[in-house]
């Protein structure tokens, strides 16, 4: 059962639109990440779903009740915000409890609730603190505690860890995998720009770009199968390098093509769409690269233009010829190679993704294709 | 000279002084006494940055010493003496006061002071919150503060004025050319003036009742649940002691509804509205809240800008309605600011001079402290006592002051 159904999601500000009818089906307990660039209309998404903005059109659907116009307190969905949006003039203990107040909940209740709440988020010293006299992480759990109190069926995130510092945000978010794993009936939705974030925290992470989903899926099958370009190069950092290639030959199996800059690549498609002739991007992530040993076919070499050792890996920016960009290998361990030299590099033919003109990968088309 | 060109001599001698005693005074601190050179240059650079702040300083602390703190030592000194015909002055200790308080006109203007005190500040302060709300969100709402504000470049005298002409009144014969009678001839024994005047204004005194009656429950109930989070002994004695004002206040409203309900109306008689005493003072504040509602307006819309939006919008996902939102997120944000608004008006309406004299002159029940010393100081010429009631004012005024600056400071931190 679907708890949460978005059929066709617009919305437009005046003559604006900045969500172009977005499709997604969200379970159960699912832990879901919207990920985008600034601007692609994440935090749109979630405040559509929260109903802070209305809908222009589509239906939206929570646990099986459309809730298009229903106002956000009746929703059954808690909401975390990047700025905490705690009330200021209240006690931490008031700041949680204010919701049920409104809700003309028993005085017990809140009081159970509350402190539990504060337990499992070990708040309990600072109940009577006014949130000016906690630190930052303090704050956000308060803010988290604020929306478990609410008991919701959706949990969502608006970017919530993007005001702490780099060490509490790792152990922010560790605890929030914690929480999502002691609630395993309640969906979360969370936003972030952050790609540790998106892949440590989702079940299934929905990449968004300028108001349309690009894909939906679990974070491996993100990386190891990106659905076009766009996902391919944002999600992997260094991001994947893109080569301009000419498909030689296609089989029933197998995509072999030219790869600017000399290189040959042979790709394993099973039931591809015969391109030959056709330019096509060949994509390969940093760390698939390795250099070709003796005799190996070479997909890209060029010359060393920087070595970055970092100690567990070694960045390496490679100049190919005819290509602006240099190609980024990330090999294990420290390799040293001196700035100047002739570098081939290869990769297995299973890490290697192509896509057609229109971006759009061919492995994952001709999938969808043999599927249907 | 034309009198407009002998004005822009004074400003751009006046604006020109100014620059002039600010570059040339540093110039010499710099220049000649401390010059930056020589064997001494680090020290002088050190002697000079400690001094130019007293530099720059001084002529507001000399023209503040002098129009300021020398008059509330003289005047101090004055209240204590008495002239003596031919010339001096005898000490006198403090009869003045003695003769002051005994005065029923000092007693007249110190309960009005106090109903302008609870009445004004509240009411501006009030009303400013409310248009600075409802005005916040329409796409007009910049044009109807424009207008809301304007009353705040008129002064108080040519206010008075335009009110003394609302409250204008011809013989019965004639068009009335007052606003509040020329409505007030409209009336008619019948239903619907029995709805407006008799109905209509009960039911806003038992509102304001009922919602002072609510603001007194929240004030004392802490006090009476004593649950552990509850306040400390002096904030318990500061609550009820405003609880029981509230009470006195509720009284004192549910008191007038009997005879509000029964009396006898004048109708078809334009009325004198300056002269009905008690109500008078009330139609002299409507003046001085009508202009600093805007300025209440003004201040409380910055501040209710200034609430973070996430607050709010947590608030309605925590399913606050449009009056929990204002009264229990927003309102409780910005009180701070509604504090020095309060507080600001508060000192103003303690000073009130212009409005009661321009428009009755403290006749009819009417007089206020300022008037009250204005009388004494320059139409008795009785420095004695006219200082004695600059003395009470100043009194009045200064822990409310102290609290104000307080306050502010505490908003800008």
């Amino acid at each position: 059962m679907a708890d949460l159904k978005l059929t066709k999601i617009v919305k437009a500000y005046g003559d604006v639109e900045v969500l172009h009818g977005i499709d997604l089906d969200i379970k159960r307990g699912e832990f879901i990440v919207f990920v985008g660039p600034s601007g692609c209309g994440k935090s749109t998404l979630l405040r559509t779903i929260a109903g802070l903005e209305r809908i222009t059109g589509g239906t939206m659907e929570i646990d099986g009740r459309v809730v298009n116009d229903i106002p956000p307190s009746e929703r059954g969905i808690a909401m975390v915000f990047q700025t905490y949006a705690l009330y200021p003039h209240m006690t931490v203990y008031d700041n949680m409890a204010f919701g049920m107040r409104l809700a003309k909940k028993s005085k017990q209740e809140i009081d159970e609730r509350v402190k539990s709440a504060a337990s499992i988020l070990q708040l309990e010293p600072y109940l009577n603190r006014l949130p000016k006299a906690l630190s930052g992480g303090q704050r956000q759990r308060v803010a988290i505690g604020r929306a478990i109190c609410r008991d919701p069926k959706v949990f969502l995130f608006d970017e919530p860890l993007s005001n702490l510092d780099a060490a509490l945000r790792v152990a922010t978010r560790i605890e929030i995998a914690k929480l999502n794993e002691s609630m395993p009936d309640t969906t979360m939705i969370y936003v972030t720009h952050d790609q540790i974030e998106a892949m440590t925290l989702a079940d299934r992470i929905v990449v968004l770009r300028d108001g349309y989903v690009e894909q939906v899926g679990p974070p491996m099958e993100l990386y190891h199968r990106p659905a076009n370009l766009f996902v391919a190069q944002f999600i992997g950092s260094p991001a994947m390098n893109i080569m301009e290639s000419v498909v030689t030959a296609a089989s029933s199996s197998e995509v072999a093509v030219d790869v600017e800059g000399g290189g040959k690549a042979v790709v394993p498609i099973a039931g591809a769409p015969s391109l030959k002739g056709h330019p096509v991007k060949l994509g390969v992530r940093p760390e698939d690269l390795r250099i070709a040993g003796e005799g190996e076919q070479t997909i890209v070499s060029g010359k060393l233009d920087i070595a970055e050792a970092l100690g567990e890996v070694t960045l390496l920016y490679v100049n190919v010829e005819g290509h602006e960009e240099p190609i980024l290998a990330k090999l294990s361990g420290y390799v040293d190679i001196e700035r100047g030299s002739e570098i081939h590099l290869t990769a297995d033919a299973g890490d290697l993704h192509l896509f057609d003109g229109d971006g759009q990968s061919m492995l994952v088309e001709a999938e969808r294709k043999q599927a249907a | 000279m034309n009198p407009a060109l002998q004005g822009l001599l004074t400003i751009i001698v006046g604006v020109g002084g100014c620059v002039g005693y600010f570059y040339f005074s540093n110039q010499l601190l710099d220049r000649v006494i401390f010059p930056a050179r020589g064997p001494n240059a680090g020290v002088n650079i050190n002697r000079a940055n400690q001094v130019r702040p007293w530099l720059f300083l001084f002529p507001a602390i000399f023209a503040l010493g002098l129009y300021l703190a020398y008059p509330v030592v003289e005047t101090l000194r004055l209240s204590l003496t008495d002239r003596v015909a031919g010339g001096g002055y005898d000490w006198v200790g403090l009869a003045n006061y003695t003769q002051m308080f005994n005065e029923p006109k000092f007693w007249e203007a110190m309960r009005n002071n106090m109903l302008w005190l609870i009445v004004v500040p509240a009411a501006a302060t009030a009303f400013g919150l409310l248009a600075a709300q409802l005005t916040d969100r329409i796409a007009w709402g910049n044009v109807a503060k424009s207008l809301i504000f304007m009353p705040m470049a008129i002064s108080f005298v040519g206010a008075s004025v335009i009110w003394k002409l609302v409250y204008d009144s011809r013989p019965a014969g004639q068009d009335q050319i007052g606003v509040l009678n020329a409505v007030w001839m409209a009336f008619e024994p019948g239903l619907w003036s029995t709805i407006v005047l008799r109905i209509l204004p009960a039911l806003l005194i038992v509102g304001f009742a009922a919602a002072v009656a609510y603001g007194a429950w929240l004030l004392a109930k802490p006090i009476i649940e004593r649950d552990d989070r509850g306040p400390g002994m002096l904030a318990a004695g500061l609550r009820g002691a405003v609880a029981l004002l509230f009470v006195w206040l509720i009284w004192e409203s549910v008191s007038t509804l009997p005879g509000l309900l029964t009396s006898e109306l004048p109708y078809g008689e334009p009325q004198n509205w300056l002269t009905i005493s008690f109500w008078n003072n009330f139609f002299l504040m409507v003046v001085l809240i009508w202009i600093q509602t805007g300025f209440a307006m003004v201040i409380l819309s910055a501040a209710l800008r200034g609430i973070p939006e996430e607050t709010v919008e947590a608030a309605i996902i925590d399913g606050a309605g449009p009056f929990d939102l204002f009264f229990r997120i927003k309102v409780p944000q910005i009180m701070g600011t509604i504090l020095v608004v309060w507080t600001t008006i508060t000192i103003l309406v303690l000073k009130i001079f212009d409005i009661v004299f321009a428009m009755t002159n403290g006749q009819w029940e009417t007089q206020v402290l300022a008037n009250y010393m204005y009388d004494k100081l320059f139409r008795a010429n009785d420095w004695g006592v006219g200082s004695a009631g600059a003395m009470v004012i100043m009194l009045l005024v200064t822990p409310i002051l102290v609290w104000n600056v307080y306050n502010a400071r505490k908003e800008m931190r």
